[in-house]
């Protein structure tokens, strides 16, 4: 049963299509994977779903809602939440008051600020930065910046996160540990739409892959279709792979 | 309106049009390239109608004369605050956005400061000097012959500018730097230079503006605003960074002004203030995106 | 309720000194000259100007540079309804009124220019106080036929005691939104407003409410002040000074703390009282250079000073505390 679909979207900026008529859907309780090379689309495709900025042609729908129109924070309460490419933590303010933004605006109605605490302290213990709570996020290391930036998404209580490249930069461990991150959100109920460049991440936990190049979807599937896809191997054949890193 | 009434509008519209337009020139330029929005721009034309009207009345060198000395002056002073006030600020800020902000704050500042020395040396008063005020026919209507020749200079400068830019190697080096200074420096041109460059040669064309202006209307003290604002105004409709757009924007609101003076004079500075803030709404890419 | 954060040092040090400052205060007109109070009047307008500019600039990091717009409107409102031939309404009603017809006017303006980003709002509010002063001249020259409004006067002291309470309610207004969750929004906005609106931050409402709010005080200010002042024209209510002057204050002290703004305000304050009468030219002009110098050296105001000392001082005192233990531990 598909939570997100489009069809037909499309984003122009001046004579450039970065997105050109891509029809895509993730199911509840499913990890899709976008991938493609460096300016494919895919982090316009997110901007369009989140609503960045606005889309040219096409449709969206979340549980059935058109998304078209909408702003960025009635998409958030909706029930879709992201990350972002370039980590944007709430420099200045602590790690805790990061997640609490999402705990107190995420939702559709209105939480005390007894509950919003306890959501805050829940997001934070399930990516594990509990004992990190009070610090200044810039502080923090990358790591632990995107760590905050799942936590903070947690809280608005989504049942689709967008994930934006979380593995860039990361440790082969530290994937490892983003890797199962990833799969108890899924586990919690919330489907997962991620952008990535790491493939052993991708193949890994994406049970389907899309792919797009220079705005296009070309190809869709499980990772041992997307694998063993002609085309796709074509395209990335002279862009650095990370699989098996 | 009859048909006088119409070559006077359209007369005096392009004369202020003018100083509009190099007004304007010189705000893109500063933005454009320095990206300082130099809201002081109008109190530099206000002390070059100072300088002018000085010369003139006290040792009797013309206004263009006198532009010999004021242009050169403007530029290195231009020059020197980038190099001093701005390049520092530059430097220490966290973020573009926050060097913006705080150069906005600083062109406040030195809009502060050069009006009230103005004031201290100048004073409160309007005043004007006559030059060159012998009458030329043109249509039917009388104009001034200062006002004819103010016209012509601006038309050249303009012109003249554009081709500066276009064309000469210098004028090469401050489109690289416009479009992107760090490439532009790694390219091997001295942004340092460039960049305070092209803030003195903005505070140049404030400075011909205040000159030519000088030979034409009264001058106060307190005019500077009015014009950062008319030339916010033209950059706004012509599009950053636009030499060309600024230069016939600033004819236009010339003319547009001089329309709005024909029908309620009193208002014009509401309509220009109500036209600014239009504009921001409407299409700030305008001012300050690239166009 | 976590009864132990009210019974801590800081907390009853800070409540002390906060009491004794308003008892300074509450008392002072009874023994101080009229000029000294006079005085202490501009200090309290400088400090509600400032307090309010930084309640909403301070956060969201959207520089308004329409304090004189709201001051002004302020100004006016209360040159309507307390005018020299009679007071139409009682003067707490008129300084009320000042306030919500300012609180109006940046609701209005608020939701027209507060989708757009730093500069750009600046000098639309910038254009926004002039465009007033421009209208306010043309309506009194070509319209009614003269220049300048007269009020009904009232006294320094009771300017004093309107100007104490709008300034304690501009504090505390400061001090609980800070506190509050509108006031984690703005600081979400200010820190990245993409991210912000992303997580359910209606980011133009609550730029809008709080631009509103502080706009209240400013106007509530200017309704106090122009029958103090007896006589306001266009020049007096929208002057861009009152546009400056906060922003620098703020600037200057500092404005991570409350306190930060307020100290600024008042060293100010204290400063143009006796200069700019008297020099008008000379003070306008030190203005400017202060504004320039303390943009580039002191981004971070006074009170930014603030943690850099406590380091120093934290760290003299350490050294201190070590050397007395190790004579102690000698000792034994």
């Amino acid at each position: 049963m598909p939570i997100l679909e489009g069809q037909d979207v499309t984003k122009h900026f001046g004579g450039l299509a970065a997105v050109s008529h891509v029809d895509f859907h993730v199911d509840q309780g499913e990890i899709v994977g976008l991938i493609g090379p460096n300016g494919a689309g895919k982090t316009t495709l997110f901007n369009l779903i989140s609503a960045a900025f606005p889309i040219s042609s096409g449709e969206m729908r979340f549980k059935g809602h058109k998304l078209n129109g909408l702003k960025p924070h009635q998409i958030c309460k909706l029930g879709v939440s992201r990350t972002f490419q370039e980590t944007k933590v709430f420099a200045n303010i602590s790690v805790l008051q990061n997640v609490l933004v999402g705990a107190f605006f995420g939702t559709p109605t209105r939480v005390s600020a007894a509950d919003a605490a306890r959501e805050a302290s829940q997001a934070l213990e399930f990516v594990g930065l509990t004992a990190m709570s009070a610090l200044p996020t810039k502080d923090l290391t990358m790591v632990n910046q995107k760590r905050t930036e799942v936590a903070r998404a947690l809280a608005t209580k989504p049942e689709l996160l967008l994930l934006d490249e979380l593995m860039a930069g990361l440790t082969p461990a530290e994937v490892s540990e983003a890797m199962e991150l990833v799969t108890r959100i899924r586990d919690k109920g919330i489907s997962v739409f991620m952008v990535e460049h790491v493939m052993k991440a991708i193949i890994g936990i994406c049970g389907r892959i899309i792919v797009l190049h220079h705005g296009e979807k070309i190809a869709e599937g499980t990772p041992q279709e997307i694998t063993a896809n002609k085309t796709v191997i074509e395209i990335y054949l002279g862009e650095e792979t990370h699989a098996g890193s | 309106m009859d048909k006088a009434t119409v070559v006077w509008v359209i007369g005096s519209g392009l004369l202020n049009g003018g100083v509009y337009a190099l007004a304007a020139m010189g705000l893109s330029v500063q933005y454009g390239v320095a990206r300082v929005l130099n809201l002081s721009h109008g109190e530099f034309i206000m002390v070059a109608a100072w300088l002018t009207f000085t010369f003139y009345t006290g040792s009797g060198i013309n206004p263009l004369a006198s532009a010999a000395i004021t242009a050169p002056l403007f530029l290195g002073i231009g020059f020197l605050l980038h190099r001093t006030i701005f390049t520092t600020l530059k430097k220490r800020a966290p973020t573009p956005a926050a060097f913006e902000g705080n150069s906005l704050l600083v062109a406040f500042g030195l809009l502060y400061v050069v009006q009230n020395t103005a004031l201290l040396i100048w004073g409160g008063q309007p005043r004007a000097y006559f030059w060159l005020t012998s009458g030329v026919d043109i249509w039917g209507v009388r104009f001034t012959l200062n006002n004819v020749i103010a016209l012509a200079v601006a038309v050249a400068l303009g012109v003249a500018f554009y081709v500066f830019v276009n064309r000469s190697r210098l004028g090469k080096a401050i489109r690289a730097a416009a479009q992107d200074p760090a490439t532009a420096g790694l390219m091997g041109i001295n942004i340092n230079l460039v960049l305070p460059l092209c803030f003195g040669l903005g505070a140049l064309l404030a400075g011909i503006a205040g000159v030519l202006l000088s030979m034409c209307y009264p001058i106060s003290t307190y005019m500077g605003m009015g014009y950062t604002v008319i030339a916010l105004i033209v950059v706004a409709l012509g599009g950053l960074g636009s030499i060309p757009g600024s230069f016939i924007g600033g004819f236009i609101l010339g003319i547009i002004g001089s329309i709005v003076v024909q029908f309620e004079s009193a208002l014009s500075m509401v309509a220009f203030y109500a036209l600014l803030m239009i504009l921001l709404v409407v299409r700030p890419k305008g001012i300050l995106g690239k166009t | 309720m976590d009864i132990s954060k009210f019974t801590s040092k800081k907390f009853l040090l800070v409540a002390g000194l906060v009491l004794a400052i308003l008892v300074f205060l509450v008392t002072f007109p009874t023994y101080g000259s009229n000029s000294e109070v006079g005085i202490w009047v501009t200090i309290l307008m400088y400090i509600i100007l400032t307090v309010s500019w930084v309640i909403f600039s301070g956060t969201t990091g959207y520089m308004s540079l329409a304090v004189a717009a709201f001051f002004g409107i302020g100004m006016y409102t209360a040159a309507f309804l307390y005018p020299k031939s009679g007071p139409l309404l009682p003067l707490p009603a008129v300084i009320i009124m000042g306030g919500l017809v300012s609180f109006v006017f940046a609701l209005l303006t608020g939701l027209v220019t507060l989708r757009l980003k730093g500069m750009y709002f600046a000098i639309f509010t910038f254009g926004f106080s002039v465009l007033l002063y421009h209208l306010m001249v043309y309506y009194e020259l070509q319209i009614i036929g003269y220049r300048g409004q007269r009020l009904t006067p009232i006294t320094n002291v009771t300017a004093f005691y309107i100007l104490l309470i709008i300034m304690v309610l501009t504090l505390l207004a400061a001090y609980l939104i800070r506190r509050s969750r509108l006031g984690l929004a703005m600081q979400s906005i200010g820190e990245s407003e993409d991210a912000a609106a992303h997580m359910g931050v209606n980011t133009t409402m609550v730029k809008v409410i709080t631009f509103a709010i502080s706009a209240f005080f400013m106007g509530a200010a200017g309704a106090a002040l122009a029958p103090k002042w007896e006589y306001i024209d266009p020049s007096v209510a929208f002057n861009t000074f009152y546009s400056f002057m906060p922003v620098l204050m703020a600037v200057f002290g500092g404005m991570r703390e409350l306190y930060g703004p307020v100290i600024g305000a008042a060293i100010f304050a204290y400063t143009e009282r006796s200069l700019r009468l008297r020099f008008p030219y000379y003070y306008m002009l030190s203005f400017g250079i202060a504004l320039i110098l303390i943009i580039i050296y002191l981004p971070g105001g006074l009170t930014g000073l603030v943690p850099t000392l406590k380091d120093k001082l934290g760290g003299v005192i350490a050294r201190l505390r070590k050397g007395g233990q190790s004579e102690r531990h000698a000792n034994t």
